[in-house]
């Protein structure tokens, strides 16, 4: 049977060339973790090229890291002690590898922090410990290696202890040990070295195996960031299965849950499952998926949480520190794409509030851009509200990454909502108020000559049903009445409506501001427009109703709706007839915008 | 939780952020112990279902007992099974096997460049008909642009670098000294047209937890990978020319496990029996820049 072993991810961190793919080779080699026959094989290939054999070479794996003696991409490599099982990451200490060495140490739990003795503490050796501090990880062991160069020196090994220490009880983080080594020479790796008798605490060894195992998350809240929704029709499977991960809390059949941002309800009816025995509770960790009691419309990227327990934050505004990697600056009202759990979203760098140079903690005020390799601590908006906790609450809702173009750019964690404040879209129309130069002929005027007001008529509703006929059909009723009406056509394929996944991307919602912004100007001319896009969402809806302001909009759903009641003018069945469907728009137009009354039949 | 359900776990969300964001995606499916639990993992992550093509890239030089257990397999749970093969180096004889060049070039025309255009689409892929049971030409030349592969960290260098969701550009290579970032479970789903990205659910596993699992779920082997007898066994599946087997008495998942775990393979790399890496000193890196999975 399987043994019940603990297995724990560490990184091993620090500045370049300070010894740290040597200290993971020599504790591989010195513990009898190496396949048979590497060793030998490694040493070969040196003594075949001419080169001296390093340690380094059992991790650098790669024919460029060798030639150049440099870490340039993280490696897994798998490592048994007496008590638990590892997965040890070698990050590189190059400081272009930055973000090789963020991916690498964002996996781990605990960390081993690689100081050279005789070069000292270093820029990167102080950007890791940042590094660390803001990816949460606080089991640290700080190792001085080379040792061997500064003739084993007591002095040195408590300078460095000191100064370091310092450095990182500013960030809050209190290391396990300092261990002094040499990596190379195998000093207080596996074994006490006689070479310095006078360190007789943990080595290497004993410091891994003393890290402690990261607390269960069981008793956390529920998080359960809804990944997808499955529904696989072959061989009469008929389950609706909502599918994803548990990241905190506890799942049980039975429990009341509301999905957040759209604060839909219902009831946990079974837990999913294939090749298992059914379970009525599943716990943080483990990917599972539930069928609810009730029908609803979700979609993926909302978080499912229990109706009884703390809810996460909602809010299209928040506070974060956000680490840029990529080589364009990170700029204000440049929208980007937020990835947070499983949820994506537009997102704006709304305000910078100060930069940290992290080798040094100093900070810079009045940046007007985030470089490359810069924390920033700034104001993040997205363009709907989402739901998220604060990272030191919630970590698995409470952090997020940046992309641009085809890359992640960046990575955050969240310290705040945000309330206050104008959000952009309210900015941004006030400016176009305030520069638009109104036309000498008033609405009034319009009135007198059109007789009737202007309108922004969206017809919505799930994606297979009439509504793009019933607008044409009244844009013709209205034409002929003499009406200055227009329907503006938008492929559905464009708007992307049918498949939730293509509208978390931001193509709709830069659709959706663009129409918001031509309809304005339309109605500004008088005009009734009229328009179909299908499963629009409330978020969306008011988007364009602020930006059609202060001219009238009006919302008809067709056919199932997913709206609430008061962001829908009007609800027409599918199966109504199509001069039904239209009678019932023109009464609601008749009062509301003056339309002439002779249409009533 | 213990170790095997959370690297099952990590398995199955990486598999269904795979399949949300990629609209054209398959499995890469060699036969071997690693990629058949792969695709036990899709049917736990869709709940019993596959719901993409599982695709073989046949070098013909495959053990003929590979090819059957495929086919068994595809018609018991009804996948969509499709491959794909270098027809032309076949049928001019520009193989290993048959003289015409080393090792590496052979893995080269028969698998990284058969893999690179079957999922390209411009070369025939070969579909199961499930009512006839026979291969026919696949009308969907339509580009894979996710691919996952079962490639696990421990098995070799270059290996041991990778990122769950590795991005390849439109020849198919690997940029390895330009890896994206990849933090909190985000991943590479980003990509530009012509490229496409490798998905990689099973970096975090060892040779020994694969066989844990195997044998934790019962997962239907080949036999190749049992003793049968004559003392010996396949410890990894690959062609024939190139792949030996080793001196094994193990006839069950269990005497496997126990082998790996303190017996006597406990401290032997997997793929010590594989040519083609000893040829190539990079460990295997050469080939796989160019798209060898
Ligand atoms: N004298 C001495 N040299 C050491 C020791 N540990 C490592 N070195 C040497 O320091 C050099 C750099 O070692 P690496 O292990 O490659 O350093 P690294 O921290 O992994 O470097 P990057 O990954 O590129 O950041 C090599 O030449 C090692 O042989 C030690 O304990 N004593
Ligand atoms: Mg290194």
């Amino acid at each position: 049977m399987t043994h019940e072993r603990e297995h724990m991810n560490v990184v091993i961190v620090g500045h370049v060339d300070h010894g740290k793919s040597t200290l993971i080779g020599r504790l591989l080699a010195d513990t009898g973790a190496l396949p048979e026959g590497k060793l030998e094989a490694v040493k070969a290939n040196c003594e075949r090229n001419a080169k001296p054999f390093e340690y380094a070479f059992l991790l650098d794996a790669l024919k460029d890291e060798q030639s150049q003696g440099i870490t340039i991409d993280t490696a897994r490599s798998f490592f048994k002690s007496k008590k638990r099982d590892y997965i040890i990451i070698d990050a590189p200490g190059h400081i272009e590898f930055l973000k090789n060495m963020v991916s690498g140490a964002a996996r781990a739990e605990a960390a081993l922090l690689v100081i050279d003795a005789h070069e000292g503490i270093q820029e990167n050796s102080k950007r890791h410990g940042y590094m660390l501090s803001f990816l949460g990880i606080n089991n640290i062991t700080v190792c001085i290696n080379k040792m061997d160069l500064v003739q084993y020196q007591k002095a040195v090994y408590n300078r460095i202890k000191e100064e370091y220490g310092n450095f990182l009880k500013e960030l809050n983080l209190k290391p396990s040990a300092f261990i002094p080594i040499s990596a190379r020479e195998g000093d207080n790796m596996v074994h006490l070295s006689k070479r310095m008798p006078w360190y007789q605490r943990e080595t290497i060894l004993e410091a891994l195996d003393s890290f402690k195992m990261a607390a269960a998350k069981d008793e956390q809240p529920l998080r359960f960031p809804l990944q997808d929704i499955y529904r696989f029709t072959e061989e009469e499977d008929d389950r609706r299965i909502f599918a994803g991960r548990i990241e905190t809390g506890r799942l049980h059949v039975g429990d009341e849950v509301i999905f957040y941002p759209s604060f839909k309800q219902s009831r946990v009816k079974s837990i999913e499952g294939f090749s298992t025995n059914p379970v009525q509770e599943m716990a943080a960790g483990q990917s599972t998926g539930v069928c609810l009691a009730t029908q609803i419309y979700v979609k993926p990227g909302e978080i499912m949480c229990k109706k009884l327990e703390k809810a996460p934050h909602l809010s299209s505004k928040f506070k974060a520190n956000v680490f840029w990697m990529g080589r364009q600056p990170m700029v204000k009202n440049k929208k980007y794409k937020l990835k947070i759990a499983t949820l994506q979203i537009p997102v704006i760098l709304h305000e910078i509030l100060s930069v940290l140079d992290a080798s040094e903690l100093s900070s810079v005020k009045n940046k007007s851009t985030v470089d490359r390799h810069d924390v920033a601590e700034c104001v993040l908006e997205t363009m709907k509200p989402v739901g998220f906790d604060i990272v030191t609450e919630i970590s698995e809702t409470g952090r997020f990454v940046i992309v641009d173009q085809y890359e992640i750019v960046g990575g955050g964690i969240i310290l705040a909502p945000v309330f206050e404040g104008q959000t952009s879209l309210q900015e941004q129309i006030q400016q176009r108020e305030q520069n638009w130069q109104r036309s000498e002929i008033t609405p009034d005027k319009r009135f007198l000559k059109h007789q009737h007001k202007s309108a922004f008529v969206i017809l919505t509703g799930p994606a297979d049903t009439d509504k793009q006929k019933i607008a044409k059909a009244l844009e013709e009723e209205l034409f002929k009445l003499g009406k200055f009406a227009y329907f503006l056509g938008i492929s559905n394929q464009l708007m992307a409506a049918k498949d939730s996944s293509q509208d978390r991307t931001l193509g709709k919602l830069e659709q959706i501001q663009q129409l918001g912004e031509m309809a304005h100007m339309m109605t500004d001319a008088g005009l009734i427009l009229l328009t179909s896009i299908s499963n629009l969402d409330e978020f969306e809806l008011k988007m364009m109703k602020e930006l059609n302001q202060p001219n009238k909009t009006f919302v008809i759903n067709v056919g199932e709706s997913h709206l609430a009641s008061s962001s829908v003018d009007l609800f027409i069945p599918d199966q109504n007839s199509l001069e039904k469907s239209i009678q019932e728009i023109f009464k609601i137009l008749l009062k509301a915008i003056a339309l002439d009354p002779e249409y009533t039949i | 939780m213990n170790k095997l359900d959370s690297l099952e776990s990590q398995s199955v969300y990486i598999l269904r952020e795979a399949y949300r964001e990629f609209k054209s995606l398959a499995m890469l499916w060699s036969i071997g112990k690693d990629s058949t639990v792969l695709l036990w993992l899709s049917r736990k992550a869709f709940f019993g279902h596959v719901p993409f093509p599982l695709v073989h890239i046949d070098t013909s030089y495959k053990i003929p007992e590979m090819i059957q257990y495929r086919d068994e397999l595809a018609r018991k749970w009804k996948l969509n099974m499709v491959f794909g093969q270098n027809t032309k180096a076949l049928t001019e004889k520009k193989t290993f096997p048959e003289g015409a060049i080393d090792r590496i070039a052979c893995c080269r025309a028969l698998k990284s460049e058969a893999l690179k255009h079957t999922l390209a689409g411009d070369w025939p892929r070969f579909r199961m008909n499930h009512a006839t049971g026979q291969y026919e030409l696949d009308k969907n030349t339509e580009p894979y642009t996710g691919v996952i592969v079962g490639a696990r960290a421990d098995e070799e260098g270059s290996r041991s670098k990778e990122r769950y969701f590795s991005p390849r550009d439109k020849n198919n290579e690997w940029d390895i000294g330009d890896q994206p970032p990849e933090l909190w479970n985000q991943f590479k789903t980003d990509f530009a047209p012509g490229t496409h990205v490798r998905i990689h659910p099973l970096l975090d596993w060892t040779e020994l937890n694969v066989w844990e699992y195997i044998e934790r779920e019962k997962i239907p082997m080949t036999k190749l990978y049992f003793d049968q007898g004559d003392g010996k066994r396949y410890r990894s599946l690959g062609c024939f020319p190139c792949t030996f087997s080793v001196e094994s008495k193990a006839k069950t998942v269990a005497e496997i496990v126990e082998e790996l775990r303190s017996g006597k393979f406990a401290n032997i790399a997997e793929r010590s029996g594989r040519a083609q890496d000893k040829e190539d000193g990079g460990g295997l890196e050469t080939l796989r820049r160019d798209g060898y999975m």
